[in-house]
């Protein structure tokens, strides 16, 4: 039991990640989450601004059913499969991050800073949500996938165009994370 | 009742990106600052589980559940919008610590200012879709 109460080794859960690819392979189906966003564009009535949106959205609902599944999963994953045991860090990480400001890093799922009632309250908490999501949903469609499309499925099945998106999603995470971190925090 | 199979299969990619913690705003930080294997672990286990998966249903003419064999679609030839359209989604995964599919596990897990980052990332999948002609591909 504490072997699943426990973070899972990354051994693990890599090939479970790719376990839900197959699945849905298996089904006739895609791993690509990131499409659900195109569908609930179309479902909430972008067809009358762009034709991108006009599709059968009915045929793509199978993907909201997934994304269904995922809030669940993350509900059953804290609430029945988790204890206390935190994420361990390396104290690298824990220095430099008390150093921008985030105070017990990985002692909460995600940083209270950013996440938090009081975060999501001010002005640069939201603001930092905000531009964080629209960055996500933008590049993601130019880019024609996410991790899930690109870095797992296009990867796995040797497609250069995934492998070109896979090294611009770390140019931007490199840049955020090394260079505009220490300006924005 | 057909749309169990993926119900199931999401809430299985949901407990795994929990567990793996994959969904950790400090996992993400730690990758992109090299100080941690544990998530090219993860990302390079699931690619080299995927190539195998794909490899040996190739050989085997794997069929999926509609009867046709298992099929990857491919990405269209191109170079500008994959590495500046990814180039954009790395700041964005970076500075919320979450792509489209731990956004939705997050939100399952309690945290609901996750629902502004969704909300965020429809409009900026819209804001694509109205200027995707004028875009360089």
């Amino acid at each position: 039991m504490e072997l699943i109460l426990n973070p899972w080794p990354w051994y693990v859960s890599g090939p479970l990640i790719a376990l839900v690819m197959a699945l849905l392979l298996y089904f006739g189906k895609n791993f690509g989450v990131s499409s659900n966003l195109r569908t609930m564009c179309a479902i909430g009535g972008a067809g009358k601004y762009s034709n991108f949106f006009k599709m059968n959205w009915r045929d793509y609902s199978w993907n909201l059913v997934v994304v269904l599944g995922a809030i669940i999963g993350g509900f059953i994953a804290v609430q029945f499969l988790s204890n206390d045991s935190g994420t361990n860090l390396s104290s690298t990480t824990i220095s430099e991050l008390e150093a921008l400001g985030f105070s017990n890093a990985g002692q909460t799922l995600l940083p209270n800073e950013l996440f938090n009632m009081d975060a999501v309250l001010s002005l640069k908490g939201l603001s930092l949500l905000i531009i964080g999501g629209l960055l996500v949903g933008f590049g993601t469609r130019y880019a024609g996938g996410c991790t899930s499309g690109h870095a797992i499925t296009g990867l796995s099945s040797l497609q250069r165009p995934s492998l070109i998106a896979v090294i611009g999603f770390f140019i931007g995470g490199l840049v955020m994370a090394n260079f505009l971190f220490p300006i924005i925090f | 009742m057909k749309f169990l199979k993926y119900l199931l299969v999401g809430i299985v990619f949901g407990i795994v990106l929990v567990k793996s913690e994959a969904v950790s705003w400090y996992r993400i930080y730690e990758m992109f600052r090299f100080q941690s294997f544990h998530m090219y672990g993860i990302i390079g286990t699931a690619i080299a589980s995927g190539i195998i998966f794909l490899q040996l249903s190739k050989r085997s003419h794997l069929k999926s559940l509609n009867g046709a064999e298992i099929f990857v679609p491919k990405k269209e030839r191109g170079f500008t919008r994959y590495i500046v359209g990814g180039t954009i989604f790395g700041f964005g995964w970076a500075l919320i610590g979450a792509c489209p599919g731990p956004m939705y596990v997050l939100l399952g897990t309690g945290i609901y200012s996750m629902l502004i980052a969704i909300a965020a990332a429809i409009i900026g999948t819209f804001i694509y879709g109205v200027l995707k002609d004028k875009l360089p591909h």
